[in-house]
């Protein structure tokens, strides 16, 4: 077991904010096998894909592909190497047939300068066929399926060369039928000699297909082992595992009156798949509610509804028991709805902007006289939360994009985590960052929650979810699998196998305790 | 993050240098090749406009209606809009001012206050177009204003031959203005008029609006991060559309203040250009209202010295557009140096000890 086709060592990767996402991770695939790459989000799958296929460079590390050392620089040099990618957002071209899309770059010409249509048509056609894919190659992108689409790019890379495939969750947008027929084409593909690279978080997909499984965690490949020998039990045990104990001292919670709820929310995502299934849940003041799950089972749209930066295609969100109509996040601040978002780049903070004016943006009204800003009570407030944030920065004029991530949040943290703040949507409040801020942040989400306030904590880091909440309920495909009103004997295995669908409690008993 | 403010414009002032100054040995060599005297026609270049008063003070002139359009356009790309509609409300805003001349009676500065606010009304209403078009529809507010500009000046045309055009000139022109209605002269002998004054009065109103108000606050982080000031609270809606308003109004006030202050009879027959120089003087400026003034000056100095150079040999005065455009293409590049500043950057983080 030692001809490794194509090997990965000790990978370093640190992105320019200062997140490390790769450190000291090794990988490798053998010709002809499906293997797993496994892991929570965030834990730095993505990332050495993207490194794999050329569109990041590694600090540090060798990949070397049948023995030779390779610098594979960019998506081009990995296709010229045999490395095909295809990516959870599809890359084809809308406005054109599938075939065309598959020739794209290296057309058949007549003449020399003329495109070969027909020949465009038969090669593709021809590529289906070998495969044994059933597609209709005429058809135009734009009306295709998504599980057509997926088919597409599979020949797409298959077309240009492609010995070794990397598929970047493909089962996340599919039926389970079109799962099923994947699976199909995958084991044919296995067959001829092809070596696929299977991203997902799907422990019984993997436990099907795959014949090896390497699992990440936290920026490090923790096993490889094959499936044959390995227990979904086991698997998500190192997939969740615990790296540093983190232990919070906190005084038991004291419930109130419901904050936050919500009444049968049902959203669809882009794809139109369903993403949140008739969701009920009740958000009491006093607590923490934790949120555990899998990415993508509905955490993200759930946070951005309850914040009004997206609609649910039906249900009703109720803040403080009376219902607000469409929400936006205007009215969700007047409500003393505080949010503290997943991306922080794009939707916390104005990079460019100095950190006085992201700490302030939302409070703007408290330093006017008259139309004219109060310029030096908004820079004292602004020095005082840097200090009580404790955000490394000389001055508040810093451009907040010139921080580290860890400081950067903290800078998020400090806006949202006010003491007006009421109901406050944490999600993922410490990932990527370092555990000092992570620390300030949980301690100020606590401190916050003493005071009467509601946190909803979304977190995939299930150590923090145990120590932080009073209450966890489990999200799997849209629906609450599971609701634990009391997390002193709750274990991470156990979590994870509700998080994973091994387990799970029926919808009545989960809305009995949480909602009754 | 230890680069504080002072060092990037410390360094974006530098780059700037360089940029000139490549642009203009550039420029020799071309100037080289179409002249037997290179030396003396740069030099003319620069000593041009301060060879007479007159002409140093024909500087200041064509500065005025450069300045408004700067600031036209500052306000309007603050909110992150590609709007180019300041060329046709500085049209329009000349063309209204006109006609206020004309036609309303009364004591000179009042027709003057009233010509200049009707200007920027009309500039307003230009401006606003191609804002609310992409705030409700989404449509590209760019294609819209170029668009725009040329329904504004046939419009205006058609307005001009209707109620302004004195049918006794032989070229297109309106009826004569009243004297009392010209801006007042500032130093006789010269055409330099109180725009002057106006347009700084315009910079400073800019300045405070953007850099002290609570709407200047949320124009910049709309335009800085949309996605972020809506999730901020921010109406960014109305933010977008009334910055759209306020440079409208700007730049309708410029055209107004440029008729009143060089013109006797209105005499646009094409769309003046100023929108566009708005676009280069920001570029320049880097969006600082109250750098548009040097930067509209800078402009001004270097095109009326390409004039003068032009009348005192054989180059010709278009060499002013390839220096201005090797200018811009520099400053807005952004690798160029951008491998110096990445390493001041690196260099400020690392010795500031920060990490994840």
């Amino acid at each position: 077991m030692n001809d490794a086709l194509l090997k990965a060592e000790n990978i370093l990767k640190v992105y320019p904010n200062g997140i490390v996402a790769n450190r000291g991770v090794n990988f490798e695939v053998q010709k002809g096998e499906i293997h797993a790459l496994i892991g929570e989000n965030g834990a730095g799958k993505s990332t050495l894909m993207k490194i794999l296929f050329g569109i990041e460079t590694p600090e540090e590390g060798t990949i070397t592909l049948n023995g030779q050392e390779v610098s594979i620089d960019s998506p081009k040099k990995a296709i010229s190497l045999g490395i095909g990618m295809v990516h959870q957002h599809f890359m084809l071209v809308d406005s054109l047939s599938i075939a065309e899309n598959i020739a794209l770059g290296h057309e058949p010409l007549q003449r020399g300068m003329f495109l070969d249509r027909d020949k465009i048509v038969k090669q593709a056609g021809e590529l289906a066929e070998r495969y044994h894919f059933e597609i209709d190659v005429n058809r135009v992108v734009r009306d295709a399926s998504v599980g057509v689409k997926q088919k597409a790019e599979i020949l797409k890379a298959l077309a240009r060369g492609a010995q070794i495939l990397i598929l970047d969750e493909p089962t996340a947008v599919l039926t389970p039928q079109e799962t099923r027929e994947l699976f199909v084409e995958l084991t044919t593909l296995r067959q001829e000699g092809y070596t696929i690279i299977f991203i997902s978080h799907k422990l019984k997909e993997v436990m099907e297909i795959c014949d090896r499984i390497t699992i990440m965690r936290h920026g490090r490949t923790v096993d490889t082992c094959l499936v044959k020998d390995t227990s979904p039990e086991e698997i998500s045990r190192k997939m969740v595992g615990r790296d540093v104990v983190l232990h919070i001292e906190k005084q038991p919670a004291k419930r109130g009156d419901v904050c936050l709820e919500t009444r049968s929310v049902t959203c669809e995502n882009v794809f139109g798949k369903r993403v949140l299934d008739a969701l009920n849940m009740r958000l009491r003041s006093g607590e923490v509610l934790g949120v555990a799950g899998v990415e993508g089972n509905g955490q993200s749209e759930l946070a951005e509804i309850l914040f009004g930066l997206r609609q649910p295609s039906s249900g009703e969100v109720l803040i403080k028991g009376s219902r607000i109509g469409r929400l936006n996040p205007s009215g969700c601040r007047r409500c003393k709805v505080a949010y503290i978002p997943e991306d922080r780049m794009r939707i916390g903070v104005a990079a460019r902007e100095s950190i006085l004016s992201n700490m302030l943006i939302d409070k703007v009204d408290r330093y006017l006289r008259g139309p004219f800003l109060k310029e030096k009570e908004m820079n004292r407030d602004a020095e005082k939360l840097l200090a009580e944030f404790t955000v490394l920065a000389r001055t508040v004029d810093t451009p907040a994009g010139m921080l580290s991530g860890g400081n950067i949040q903290k800078v998020v943290a400090a806006r949202e985590m006010t003491e007006e703040a009421q109901i406050i949507i944490a999600e993922q409040p410490t990932r990527g960052i370092d555990p000092g801020a992570s620390e300030i942040i949980r301690r100020k989400l606590l401190e916050l929650r003493d005071k009467g306030a509601a946190v909803l904590l979304i977190s995939a880091d299930l150590n923090e979810i145990l120590e932080m909440s009073d209450g966890v309920i489990v999200l799997h495909e849209g629906k609450i699998n599971g609701y634990f009103p009391d997390t002193t004997a709750l274990t991470e295995e156990e979590l994870g196998y509700y998080m994973l669908g091994v387990k799970k409690q029926s919808r009545e008993s989960v809305e009995a305790a949480l909602c009754g | 993050m230890r680069i504080n403010k002072n060092t990037r414009l410390w360094f974006r002032a530098v780059r700037f240098l360089l940029a000139i100054v490549i642009a203009l040995g550039v420029s020799f060599v071309i100037i080289a090749f179409s002249t037997d005297a290179p030396v003396r026609a740069v030099v003319n270049l620069f000593t041009g406009p301060v060879t007479s008063v007159r002409r140093f003070s024909t500087v200041f002139e064509t500065m005025i209606p450069l300045t408004f359009s700067g600031l036209a356009v500052c306000i309007m790309f603050k909110a992150n809009q590609f709007n180019l509609a300041a060329e046709g409300a500085l049209y329009a805003g000349a063309l209204t001012a006109a006609i206020v001349g004309i036609y309303v009676q009364g004591p000179g500065w009042a027709v003057k206050a009233a010509a200049i606010l009707a200007g920027g009304m009309i500039g307003c209403l230009i401006g606003a177009i191609p804002g609310i078009a992409k705030v409700r529809w989404g449509a590209s507010e760019l294609v819209l204003s170029l668009m725009l500009n040329t329904v504004v000046l046939n419009l205006g045309t058609f307005l001009f031959n209707r109620v302004a055009r004195d049918p006794a000139p032989s070229y297109a022109a309106s009826y004569e203005l009243p004297r009392e209605v010209s801006l007042v002269n500032l130093i006789p002998g010269t055409r330099m008029h109180s725009g002057l004054i106006i347009a700084a009065c315009f910079v400073a109103g800019s300045a405070v609006l953007i850099y002290k108000t609570k709407w200047g606050f949320q124009l910049n982080m709309t335009g800085s991060n949309l996605n972020f000031a809506k999730y901020a609270g921010i109406h960014t809606a109305l933010i977008i559309i009334s910055a759209q308003l306020v440079g409208g109004f700007i730049a309708g006030a410029g055209g107004a203040t440029e008729m009143l202050g060089l013109y006797r009879r209105f005499q646009w027959t094409s769309l003046p250009g100023y929108g566009f120089d708005g676009v280069i003087l920001n570029i320049l400026a880097g969006s600082n209202p109250l750098l548009i003034p040097i930067a509209a000056f800078f402009l001004a100095f270097v095109r009326i010295g390409a004039d003068y150079m032009y009348r005192q040999s054989d180059v010709a005065a278009e060499i002013v557009s390839i220096i201005e455009g090797i200018i811009i293409l520099l400053v807005m590049a952004s690798a160029f140096l951008a491998k110096w500043e990445h390493r001041l950057t690196t260099k400020a983080s690392v010795t500031g000890g920060e990490s994840a």
